[in-house]
């Protein structure tokens, strides 16, 4: 049984069909690729699985649930966690407490025992910095624990990014181009987190990217999109060797 | 920083804090060892129980403005809700129970109402965004003085009466009492509000806000602040928080109201006290005591409220200085060109000193951040 | 027929609202700031025109004259001076704060200059009341030249807008300013330009206020100011036309308001309504919604 399961899904912005009847099967634990040339809709793909907009048709299920036209939080509930292409952080937040937002639903305590310091908040408090420390350590960040996160250097803040996103705990995480504005040395280390993540916490990964040594890398199985609509799909070699694909990206 | 341990951290915000709170016990103590030595004038001495109010009100709109991000035009409006709701229940229940209890009953009513005015003018208007957020919370604080003024409330061996026309048609009989007079507004509200008590509220209201932007909430708060989608995508409830932060603002805000109704004889919904220009006001505070800065609000709200009295020796010139001094800070603290001579001026004078800004996470170079 | 005189009020008063608030939207589309200290130009244009008119008994027109100009060069040196030091600020809450000490700038120097007193305003308009029906219509001298003055300040902002480079460019700079001084437009000149325009017409709109409410205090402009960014607002702040739409409308709702639900009340009918027309449409009436890209 496939963890996500996308079948038949479009949306049209003002008569331009952005994504066009697209389907997609993940297994759990698969390290999948999403590529295509700019504009191709992948972006867009992306904010239909996480509910950023409502699909025109089609369903989604994500581990036997339907998770169709849910809102974003439901869906981060339902267990998808996603990164942005244009990096998202709360800039004004130090790295720990970044990642402690992302443990926000998992270690609740009520705004009363926040504010009266009862003793429960100090015990969620311990354990949340307990866990965000250790999440900033897969990341090699948890020396930069107490910066300022606009304040760390661009590599970094992408990696914090996807640290921020597994500590929603989530089953699927949908990373978008974690490898944009990367130098090749950052590219290699980034394969490398992103294998260690998938081994560490059994994690499915769904990723967008241009960089066709990390694709070719790490990507178990690739979808290609082109205008909206699936040019190919399947194992990572067989799809790049496809003259189609090499067509869409070089162009005739 | 070799070491970064949670621990650390958490001493470091509640020193943060301590420091807050500290500041306000030794500016107490100082202004009764001055009244005790009968150093301070009565015009000051009037002024105590005003700047006790600002300091609440400016806290409290930091919350709005600084932690959650929305520009609040509107929060004098709250403050008139808790003013009236406070002095309306004190009228009713004077002299049937103590007077302590009475007063702090009246601050939890006022606290209680201006809170859920909060959250009912929050859910329309915290789905728009910007300058129209801050419009919109402008004609809801215009709206709320309005209404006072046409709000005529009586009580006679019947029962309450309302009105919105005059007094005449609340039909009172004999025995009636007019609590709520419309422009009048209310009357020999007791004289229950002191600067022990409002020092008192200041620390209670720094406590809550503090505490409440060091916890999980005040996270997810910021968290939307700085980016809502992001926010969303880490599975925030947005519109719970900015209620949230949105309705403890206004619930505060309400408090310092009730103070101030306990601090006259009459209290008048008008311009000058409940209108867009107290919001504008305490907004000055907000900005100029650091946006996101408690502790800044506390100073900035003091030194703006001495600054005219301190300059009261040159009569008519005095809101004129008051003006340009605003404008003057403005532009020194706030123009990327005066920054930046600043920071040369440091690196020519103070050289070898770092100035450290990368080092820490509480010193934010937009002043956003938590101090 | 009492009902087509208020209505004609309101217009009247609404092509007052809708000039102010012409001077508030171009301002705000291209600088992206509430200017506070806006309503304050007005009262300045009042006292000028009072000073000239009223005090030296000198002719209309040349209090006119001088209140356009003065208040030009006005609205040039606060954008200079207080303004544009601030443009690049980290955050958009200092123009605004340095807005409001203008706008307590201005009132304050008025008071010194004039005192808290009212001044009785001279109306600048000489032509005799309009009767229509047989007397039972009045329309003032002061209605009538409100509502031409209104009418021919929109043309010619549109034409001049829509016509000409100067307006072309000032279009450019309010949909991006980095791309506009791509292009070669002068960006500082054309922001100075238009405020220059906003405080003539704000002088204009103080005029025509005082000589219909002929009453003149260093407070005079706030409101007015208040209600014209709300009219801004209602139309969508920004857009021309919506300005002129949002001032109209704000005026004969409030017009009608006063003469049908209750005077006391006029000012939380106008924000009531402001606050349900946002509700349906966030961005006002004629305003562009811009959703932010994922």
């Amino acid at each position: 049984m496939p963890l996500l399961e996308v079948k038949n899904l479009t949306i049209s912005f003002g008569g331009l069909r952005a994504v066009d009847d697209f389907h997609l099967s993940i297994k759990k634990g698969q390290l999948y690729g999403l590529i295509g040339p700019n504009g191709a809709g992948k972006t867009t793909v992306f904010n239909l699985l996480t509910g950023v907009y409502k699909p025109d048709e089609g369903i989604i299920t994500l581990d036997d649930k339907d998770i169709t036209g849910l809102k974003t939080i439901e869906i981060n509930k339902a267990g998808i966690a996603r990164t942005f292409q244009n990096i998202r952080l709360f800039k004004e937040l130090s790295v720990l407490d970044n990642v402690k937002v992302g443990l926000h639903n998992h270690h609740p305590y009520s705004t009363f025992e926040g504010i009266f310091r009862l003793p429960n908040y100090y015990k969620v408090e311990k354990e949340m910095n307990e866990r965000a420390m250790e999440l900033l350590k897969v990341f090699d960040l948890h020396q930069e624990a107490n910066y300022l996160a606009a304040n760390l250097p661009y590599g970094k803040q992408r990696k914090l990014e996807i640290a921020r996103a597994l500590a929603t705990e989530p089953k699927l995480l949908l990373l978008d181009e974690p490898a944009a504005g990367m130098n090749p040395n950052e590219t290699g280390e980034l394969m490398d987190t992103i294998r260690f993540v998938r081994e560490k916490f059994d994690m499915t990964v769904l990723l967008i990217e241009h960089d066709m040594k990390l694709v070719s890398g790490i990507c178990e199985a690739l979808t290609v999109l082109n205008f909206g609509r699936i040019l190919t799909q399947g194992k990572t070699a067989d799809v790049l060797n496809d003259p189609q694909v090499i067509t869409a990206y070089l162009g005739e | 920083m070799d070491k970064t341990n949670s621990k650390f951290k958490l001493s470091k915000t509640t020193k943060s804090n301590l420091i807050t709170y500290l500041i306000v016990i030794i500016a107490y103590l100082t202004v009764q060892l001055l009244l005790a030595g009968g150093h301070m004038s009565s015009l000051m001495e009037g002024l105590l129980v005003p700047l006790c109010i600002y300091v609440i009100l400016a806290v409290s709109l930091n919350l709005t403005v600084g932690i959650l991000g929305e520009l609040s035009l509107g929060h004098a409006g709250f403050m008139c809700v808790g003013a009236f709701s406070g002095a309306f229940f004190s009228k009713c229940t004077q002299g049937s129970m103590p007077d302590m209890l009475r007063f702090l009953l009246a601050l939890i009513i006022g606290a209680v109402v201006a809170g859920v005015f909060g959250i009912l003018i929050g859910i329309p208007v915290l789905r728009l965004k910007g300058d129209y957020l801050a419009i919109v919370t402008l004609a809801f604080g215009e709206i709320i003085k309005n209404l006072v003024n046409v709000l005529y409330i009586g009580r006679d061996s019947d029962g309450f009466h309302f009105s919105m026309k005059d007094s005449i048609s609340l039909h009172l009989k004999e025995d009636g009492e007019v609590l709520v007079n419309g422009a009048q507004g209310i009357t020999g509200t007791p004289h229950d509000s002191s600067f022990t008590i409002g020092v008192l509220l200041i620390l209670l209201a720094l406590f809550i806000i503090l505490n409440l932007i060091h916890s999980r909430d005040g996270r997810a708060i910021m968290a939307i602040r700085d980016n809502r989608i992001a926010a969303e995508s880490v599975g925030i409830n947005i519109t719970k928080y900015k209620l949230m932060a949105f309705s403890i603002s206004a619930a505060i805000a309400g408090v310092g109201g009730v103070l101030y109704a306990h601090n006259l004889s009459t209290l008048t919904a008008q311009p000058k006290n409940f209108g867009y220009n107290m919001s504008i006001m305490i907004l000055v505070y907000v900005v100029l005591g650091g946006i996101g800065n408690i502790r800044g609000s506390i100073i900035a709200a003091v030194l703006l409220t001495l600054l005219p009295e301190l300059l009261r020796g040159l009569s008519d010139y005095r809101m004129l200085i008051y003006a340009v001094v605003l404008i003057a800070m403005m532009l020194l603290n706030w123009s990327p060109k005066a920054i930046e001579w600043k920071e040369r001026f440091r690196e020519t004078y103070f050289s070898g000193r770092k100035t450290g800004k990368s080092e820490t996470a509480q010193v934010s170079q937009t002043g956003k951040g938590v101090k | 027929m009492s009902f087509i005189s208020y209505l004609i009020n309101g217009v009247s008063l609404g092509s007052v609202y809708a000039i102010i608030a012409l001077g508030y939207t171009m301002v705000y589309g291209i600088a992206k700031m509430l200017n506070f200290a806006h309503g304050d130009v007005i009262m300045v244009g009042g006292f000028v025109v009072f000073t000239i008119v009223s005090s030296l008994g000198l002719p209309p027109v040349l209090g006119i004259v001088a209140a356009v100009a003065i208040c030009t060069v006005l609205g040039m040196i606060i954008e200079r001076v207080a303004y544009k030091p601030l443009r690049n600020a980290a955050s958009p809450l200092a123009v605004l704060i340095t807005a409001i000490g203008v706008s307590y700038l201005l009132q304050n120097i008025a008071l010194l200059l004039f005192g808290a007193n009212t001044k009785s305003f001279t109306s600048i308009v000489s032509i005799p009341p309009l009767k229509l029906a047989e007397g039972k219509l009045m329309i003032s001298g002061e209605t009538i030249v409100t509502i031409i003055s209104g009418i021919i300040i929109m043309v010619c902002l549109t034409l001049f807008v829509n016509r000409t480079k100067a307006g072309q460019a000032m279009l450019a700079v309010s949909e991006d300013k980095g791309a506009a001084q791509l292009m070669g437009i002068n960006v500082n000149g054309t922001i100075a330009l238009t405020f220059a325009i906003g405080s003539a017409l704000a002088a204009v709109a103080g005029m025509l206020l005082c000589s219909s409410y002929p009453s003149l205090t260093p407070y005079t402009g706030a409101m007015p100011g208040i209600k014209a960014f709300v009219a801004a607002v209602f139309g969508g702040i920004g857009s021309i036309p919506g300005a002129m739409i949002g001032g109209i409308l704000l005026g004969i709702i409030e017009i009608l308001g006063k003469a049908y639900i209750s005077s006391q009340m006029a000012d939380a009918i106008v924000f009531a309504v402001l606050i349900i027309v946002l509700l349906v449409k966030p961005a006002g009436i004629l305003g562009k919604n811009i959703q932010e890209k994922v």
